[in-house]
């Protein structure tokens, strides 16, 4: 006992040596904690109520910070709600996603033949229809609540994942401890949740952190162009609404946009660290 | 294998695909709640003898799998039905804005294209070099960027504040333009669309290029190109350079749909009158078969640009042919 926990600490502090090698994936990392506690605390942080105006058009100033909007709304506030469902968007649809393309790249690869070759067809339609399209009419015929924008980035991006576990699930299905298993009379789905899947997870892990500031891209596209869920506050609706008003409010654009993009750089950082940390082996 | 023989094989690979994406909508649309009669009485209602009419009218009434093949037949006959709104062949509207995108995609690709092998190549010479590390850093902040933020952004500074460009639209309404001074209106309104777009998808081929020309170097036969005294351009260009840009060709080809994408979104923000301004539209008035339409057309779309990757990946690299 006492002994395992002491290489499992030595193995994360091995980690963490790998992923803090680059300033880049420490800075992203701070920025990546920085969203998570706003978002998290944004009841608490936020100056302003959700549903609290006052007047229209207010450059920043020592009370509105960030300005306020076409309907009096402080900007700042509005950006810390949006935080929340761009965090809550990102992990949620990567959750989706994640499970789905474990489910199937486990079974093609872990089965092969028939499963495989139906399964691998599928992911290939998945990989060439246009996904920000199929997103558009989906919510457009489903309607545009949080929910439905989820499971719709969701079931958009699992093919990458599902590709990947199939590879190492291909290569891991040929190493002798499996076939030591199979000796010892375990069944394929002890086989494939106890044995292989541990050892196959670290790039799905890697992918999986990268594809979170996709998501949160995602949904701010679909919210910009007007299909995000209009009883939740988002940065892309903000930017959605501040293209009618450049010549009056440039702030209305300019800081949901930097929040935008200051988060995804955080996370993409992060995922870049993370894979170096990883995946020793593919490091360039 | 000849390359006309493997194009024939690479097209005939296409067609499941493209029966897949027709199914596939059509599975989507039925699944949706209510059906489409309701979209088109509204929610107002009308008389059941009506709705029984357009009912049989759309084939409604026939079973679900004789709906789907002649959905599928409908689709790949080139029809892909009506608009709500304006009542026209959706193949229409559609084609009528496609140059206007195209043109917009034409004029990023060529660009990014260039720039970015470019960058690609300047840092893989020196990875780790102070010139190296300011390209990755560009790229790093412009893959965090959304295009439509970009967009707003350049409009906000180089449209509004300093007046250099026009904030909108493909045209000067006012002054009548024909011929060559019309053709330079309209460059003038791209550059700001085109810029935007290029700064985004340059970062990508930059970071491929780099990647590939970095693995490339270290061949070898560029030692050997080295070795025998080649010039260092001719080395880089003709040796190094040929053979790094199959995996680029290869990621542009897949990132086709999201240059689509990325169209529709720079579109919206500049309110240039293509498939993504026709797009916004049919999303405000939810109208159903133009936005089907444009999914099933962008397939199409997509699988020309895979066809056009196959192209050059057998033109750059003579051994696909034989695999």
């Amino acid at each position: 006992m006492m002994q395992s926990l002491t290489l499992r600490m030595r193995r994360t502090s091995d980690l963490w040596n790998r992923f803090s090698r680059r300033n880049s994936s420490v800075i992203g990392l701070l920025g990546a904690v920085f969203f998570l506690a706003v978002a998290l605390f944004a009841n608490w942080l936020a100056p302003y109520g959700r549903l609290e105006m006052g007047l229209s058009f207010q450059p920043p100033s020592p009370d509105n910070w960030l300005g306020t909007d076409s309907l009096g709304s402080d900007v700042l506030s509005s950006i810390i709600y949006g935080a929340q469902t761009s965090l809550l968007v990102g992990f949620c649809a990567v959750a989706t996603s994640s499970v789905i393309g474990v489910v199937v790249g486990a079974l093609s690869g872990y089965y092969g033949g028939m499963v495989d070759n139906v399964f691998m067809r599928i992911t290939e339609l998945f990989q060439m229809v246009p996904q920000f399209f199929l997103a558009i009419i989906i919510i457009a015929l489903f309607g545009a609540s949080i929910w439905n924008v989820i499971f719709v980035i969701g079931i958009l991006t699992w093919p990458s994942t599902a590709r990947l576990l199939r590879g190492e699930f291909l290569a891991l299905k040929q190493r002798e401890f499996i076939e030591a298993g199979r000796s010892l009379g375990m069944s394929d789905f002890d086989l494939i949740m106890r044995e292989i899947l541990p050892n196959a997870l670290p790039p799905v892990i890697v992918n999986a952190s990268l594809q979170i500031s996709g998501a949160i891209l995602l949904e701010t596209s679909l919210s910009f162009l007007g299909l995000g869920d209009p009883n939740v506050m988002s940065w892309g609706m903000m930017l959605n609404s501040a293209q009618e008003y450049f010549n009056r409010a440039w702030w209305m654009a300019a800081f949901p946009g930097l929040a935008i993009f200051l988060t995804t750089l955080g996370l993409n950082l992060v995922g870049d660290g993370l894979n170096d940390a990883l995946n020793p082996r593919l490091r360039t | 294998m000849s390359l006309g023989l493997y194009l024939i094989k690479r097209c005939l690979y296409a067609v499941p695909l493209m029966i897949g994406a027709i199914v596939l909508i059509f599975t989507l649309v039925r699944l949706a709640p209510g059906n489409p009669v309701d979209y088109i009485v509204g929610e107002m209602g009308a008389d059941p003898v009506v709705v029984a009419r357009l009912m049989a009218d759309m084939g409604l009434d026939q079973p679900i799998h004789v709906q789907l093949f002649a959905y599928v037949r409908q689709i790949l006959s080139g029809d892909l039905g009506y608009s709500f709104v304006s009542n026209a062949p959706v193949s229409m509207l559609i084609l009528d804005r496609l140059p206007a995108t195209l043109l917009l995609m034409v004029s990023q690709l060529v660009l990014s294209v260039i720039i970015g092998v470019a960058l690609g190549v300047m840092s893989a010479r020196k990875p780790g070099a102070s010139l190296d590390n300011s390209i990755t850093v560009f790229s790093l902040a412009a893959f965090a960027i959304p295009v439509f933020w970009l967009g707003q952004m350049l409009i906000l500074v180089a449209g509004y504040h300093l007046s250099w460009f026009p904030m909108q639209g493909m045209i000067n309404f006012r002054a009548r333009y024909s011929g060559w001074e019309y053709a330079l209106d309209v460059a003038y309104h791209m550059v700001l669309p085109v810029t935007a777009m290029t700064l985004l998808n340059l970062a990508l081929i930059q970071r491929l290029t780099r990647a590939s020309m970095i693995e490339v170097l270290g061949q070898d036969y560029v030692k050997v190109a080295r070795a025998k005294g080649l010039k260092e351009s001719t080395v880089l260009i003709r040796h190094a350079l040929r053979n790094a840009l199959l995996p680029v060709v290869t990621v542009i080809g897949l990132e086709f749909r999201s240059l689509i994408a990325g169209a529709v979104l720079t579109e919206t923000v500049f309110a240039w009158p293509g498939l993504g301004r026709l797009t916004f539209d049919a999303i405000g008035t939810r109208d159903y078969p133009l936005l089907m339409g444009m999914f099933l057309f962008i397939c199409v779309l997509v699988i020309i640009g895979n066809l056009i990757t196959d192209i050059l990946y057998a033109l750059l690299d003579p051994r696909i042919r034989y695999a």
